[in-house]
């Protein structure tokens, strides 16, 4: 082994592992200073200010961004949620039927609501239907229409996720509920189910926040000036004003809602990972 | 003496192509407990689990209590209520305190009384001795206390018949001595046992029989006195041996037409 000593001493000559590594260090953090500096002279702050920072804009938009345009994106997402929760549900009990029909049926729908573009399910419920059913009435108006398009799409991921969530439940635990007694329905809604939903609470946070971004394709339903949600809210207001400061905004309203969304994921995600320890 | 408690007659369970049990006959009286032994994969565990049908035998058929289980038209569900079974790894339900392990299954399957259920429950973790982990989550309990508590959960439901897999190889050492100690409560109390398990001591002190299997069939059944303290084929000999002395094994060639790895 006197061979394998020899080899892990530092080199004499040449930089040692420490002087590269604090040199790589070094160059990524010029790099970054570069290129923060580059932007800042190169960029034309006046113009950007005048395009994205106009103050009574921005105040013109109080409170309707919030009372109108935020408050229908929240609506059009929890409708379009709740839809998908429990279509997503049944859809996942029908990937783990004993009946084959089902999980081929379930399989179909999943490839082809994750597969295609969510636009484009927007488009063929706002337009094809109408044209391909004439005197069919979705239910609900627009407010029906999104949350039909945000649950159809929604669904095909949460079955998904539903389907991962009872298949981590140990298998223990069916067993357990079936020798005391319990029919395999009852067992899959007293024991399996809830225990599902603890450990798909974070991946089913993020399919909020997927369908909440979602929520603005409800603009390609041709929507009334009282059913604007934030990105046609925004969009209208920054062609009536010519200038980008309402898109900005409608931006932040955004964010508002997602960032701390996404950081309740993530504080699952730790407790989960603590409890599993 | 009666109707046994639980009968099975010429059972046959295969996985696949992989037979785990080639005709296993076996009787078992009422308030009888008898200790099911035998090296890993002889099929001891999944006997165990075709007597509640939580395997379903290829062949044969199971009678507990005088119900045919193994009959297609059977409300298992209802057999199964009769049947108490304990698992090597507990489970317990993870999401809900000890007392709400007790009184789901009696109030969604026996449909008890919430104050029923509740004072049931109570019952059996005083016979258990855990009454001061009522409120607690399994999560926060030791292995030998998830067990414990997971023998109460069974007894809640009033079974006629215990069914133990391996109840203390999942747990340390020290712990083994407290469910050991419930388990010899209730054989004591006259309640018919199954029992799969490596505790040889627990079999020679508490089972009326002691069945040795290996390869998917009994190769012995008889007194613990006859099965442990004098078996008469080699197997059960070589099988004791190693148990009982580990340390005196010899490396052996591994033999390849053993059935069933894993029960």
């Amino acid at each position: 082994m006197a061979d394998s000593d020899v080899r892990i001493q530092p080199k004499k000559k040449g930089l040692t592992r420490r002087q590269k590594r604090s040199l790589s260090r070094g160059a990524q953090y010029v790099v970054f200073v570069a290129a923060v500096i580059v932007f800042a002279v190169t960029a034309d702050w006046g113009r950007l200010k005048n395009q994205f920072a106009q103050w009574d804009i921005a105040k013109e938009m109080f409170p309707d961004v919030i009372t109108l345009a935020l408050k229908n994106t929240v609506l059009y997402t929890v409708s379009g949620f709740v839809l998908g929760l429990v279509l997503g549900l049944v859809i996942a009990l029908m990937r783990l039927s004993s009946v084959g029909p089902y999980r081929w049926l379930a399989g179909v729908y999943i490839e082809i609501f994750r597969g295609l573009p969510a636009l484009l399910i927007f488009v063929f419920i706002g337009v094809a239907v109408p044209l391909a059913f004439p005197g069919t009435e979705i239910v609900g108006g627009t407010y029906g229409k999104a949350a039909l398009g945000l649950g159809l799409i929604g669904a095909a991921y949460m079955a998904e996720t539903f389907r991962a969530g009872i298949q981590a439940v140990p298998k223990g635990q069916l067993e357990a509920a079936r020798s005391l007694g319990f029919s395999p329905a009852r067992a899959m809604v007293s024991v399996i189910i809830p225990q599902a939903f603890r450990i798909i609470l974070p991946p089913l946070t993020n399919e909020l926040i997927m369908l909440f971004k979602d929520s603005s394709l409800v603009l390609l339903l041709g929507v009334t000036l009282e059913e604007r949600e934030l990105s046609k809210y925004g969009r209208d207001l920054a062609s009536t004003t010519a200038n980008s400061t309402p898109i900005l905004v409608a931006g932040l309203c955004y964010l508002l809602v997602t960032i701390p969304l996404g950081f309740v994921v993530r504080r699952m995600e730790a407790k989960a990972q603590e409890a599993v320890k | 003496m009666s109707r046994p408690e639980i009968e099975v007659r010429d059972l046959h369970k295969s996985f696949g192509t992989n037979e785990v049990l080639r005709g296993i006959d076996l009787e078992i009286g009422q308030g009888e407990v008898v200790c099911v032994i035998g090296p890993s994969g002889s099929g001891k565990s999944t006997l165990l689990r075709c007597v509640n049908l939580l395997e379903e035998p290829t062949k044969g058929q199971v009678f507990v209590g005088g119900t045919e289980l193994t009959d297609p038209d059977v409300d298992i569900d209802a057999v199964r209520r009769r049947i108490g079974m304990v698992f090597q790894q507990f489970n317990l339900f993870p999401h809900l305190s000890v007392t709400e392990n007790l009184t789901l299954p009696q109030r969604r399957v026996l449909r008890r009384g919430k104050a029923a259920a509740a004072k049931v429950a109570a019952e059996n973790l005083e016979r258990v001795g855990l009454s001061e982990k009522a409120d607690a989550y399994p999560a926060s309990l030791s292995g030998g206390q998830q067990q414990r508590v997971a023998i109460a959960r069974a007894l809640a439901m009033g079974p006629e018949v215990m069914l133990f897999d391996e109840p203390t190889s999942a747990l340390d050492p020290e712990l083994v001595g407290d469910v050991l100690a419930v388990m010899r409560m209730l054989a004591d109390e006259g309640m018919t046992m199954m029992v799969v398990t490596h505790e040889m001591t627990f079999a020679r002190e508490v089972a009326d029989r002691v069945v040795f299997m290996d390869g998917g069939v009994i190769v012995e059944d008889g007194t613990p006195a006859e099965v442990i303290g004098n078996p008469s084929h080699e197997r059960t000999r070589h099988f004791l041996s190693r148990l009982l002395d580990p340390a005196m094994a010899q490396v052996e060639e591994e033999t390849s037409d053993r059935p069933g790895k894993g029960d």
